[in-house]
């Protein structure tokens, strides 16, 4: 366990001396968001109908973006070959820059996505669904995304490689996350939505890191 | 030195690694008793690092076994991890990291602790503790690397060129270690192609495509 916390607060340390990197993820995000009312116009109904679809995929589309400095740095300095030399179990490893991931990605999402729902005329009644569903789906997008990273690591032009590996996995994300705010904004239930999320973030849990950490090893061969 | 007949001995045997489509080396075989260093040689390109690594556990020998007192190390790889330190060509320094920080993460995951700022006086860098790994010239992140070593505890350490770029002042430093860790019955495994005098060290010269010799 105290390894998990080491490793954690190495990356969260390194994340903010650094400060760029969630700069950047919110920085694409807001903008790319932004864009939306110049490209399709004006009109609030329009709007209202595509934003969550839109919040969600920009928000697919930052993680991404941020997936590589997942394990990167750590395998251009020789970091991560020390790394699978330690005592503490790889998958545990894995866990903690997830989860270090997801605290300087994920969650400056979910923070800043209400904010830019206004933009987009985003109808009341979704909020809590919107942050519900973001809060449990943006962890998932950390851990599959490990996956992917993890597989094209030291591969050449990783980054389209990484897109066309973990876009079609970001999906059932995708389709549950939006559901559950549309269900709320039409009246619906939007719990069975969040709970399909949930599943898939205990699915994610609990297999991602594993998965993660043999191709890490494979890396090393 | 070697005593082959000793259970507390760490051997390889009928070693063979493949690199893709070459061979590196075949039939090699070393054996490390408490107390034993063993200098690799050979000309670039001849598998001292392929030896290191699968010596750490890193990737698996295309044939033969490597054993920690007669249990092969595949069989049980969290516990060689435990014993061992593997300093590579890269310093794995975070540069954005102070020394002491870089430092005290690496003892913190290994969960043993000799003292930081003691590693860090051992490698004459205690002065430079609070700068950014970043302001560090090669060599001084060099011995940030080595004063892994002197951190924390590791009954075997594997180092691959540990001396380059380092002064004349760091490579005593390092003998000095090696030797203090060795009379403790500490086992080294060194790669190198600086003449370093460690006394009663085993020489295993790693020609391409392997013949080995020991003396």
């Amino acid at each position: 366990m105290s390894g998990f916390a080491a490793l954690l607060t190495r990356d969260l340390r390194l994340a903010f001396r650094q400060g760029g990197d969630v700069a950047n993820v919110v920085a694409f995000f807001a903008l790319a968001v932004i864009l939306f009312p110049f490209g399709v116009g004006p009109d609030p109904d329009l709007l209202a109908r595509i934003a969550a679809g839109v919040l969600w995929v920009t928000a697919l589309l930052a993680a991404l973006l941020s997936l590589e400095r997942l394990f990167d740095a750590d395998f251009q300095d020789g970091s991560l070959e020390t790394l699978s030399l330690m005592p503490v179990p790889l998958e545990i490893q894995v866990l903690a820059k997830c989860t270090a991931h997801w605290l300087t990605t994920g969650l400056p999402l979910t923070i800043i996505a209400p904010l830019l729902a206004l933009v987009l005329h985003f109808d009341v009644a979704g909020y809590p669904a919107l942050i519900a569903a973001l809060l449990l789906g943006t962890p998932v997008l950390s851990l599959i995304g490990a996956i992917g990273v993890a597989l094209t690591l030291g591969a050449r032009r990783a980054g389209v490689l990484l897109s066309l590996l973990v876009l079609p996995l970001y999906i059932p994300v995708l389709i549950f996350g939006v559901a559950a705010s549309e269900a709320a904004i039409l009246g619906l239930e939007s719990r069975p939505h969040l709970l399909l999320l949930a599943a898939l973030l205990a699915a994610s849990l609990a297999l991602a890191p594993w998965a993660a950490a043999a191709a890490l090893r494979q890396a090393f061969e | 030195m070697a005593d082959r007949e000793s259970q507390k001995s760490f051997t390889g045997e009928g070693l063979a690694c493949r690199r893709g489509e070459r061979q590196v080396f075949k039939d090699v075989a070393f054996a490390l008793a408490p107390g034993d260093a063993l200098l690799l040689g050979g000309p670039n390109g001849s598998g001292k690092t392929s030896l290191l690594r699968l010596m750490a556990g890193l990737g698996r020998p295309e044939r033969g076994v490597i054993a920690w007192d007669g249990a092969a190390i595949a069989d049980d790889p969290a516990a060689h991890r435990a014993r061992l330190h593997y300093i590579g060509h890269q310093e794995a320094v975070k540069l954005a990291l102070t020394a002491e920080e870089n430092l005290a993460f690496w003892t913190g995951m290994r969960g043993a602790n000799n003292g930081v700022i003691d590693a860090l006086r051992r490698v004459r860098l205690d002065a430079r503790a609070a700068w950014p790994a970043r302001y560090l010239s090669a060599g001084e992140r060099k011995r940030l690397g080595l004063a892994r070593l002197m951190a924390s505890p590791a009954t075997l350490w594997l180092l691959d060129e540990p001396t380059t770029s380092l002064d004349t002042e760091a490579t005593e430093i390092l003998l000095t270690a090696i030797a203090d860790h060795r009379r403790t019955g500490g086992r080294v495994a060194l790669a190198t192609h600086a003449p370093l005098s460690l006394p009663g060290a085993h020489t295993l010269s790693l020609a391409a495509h392997a013949t080995w010799r020991q003396g």
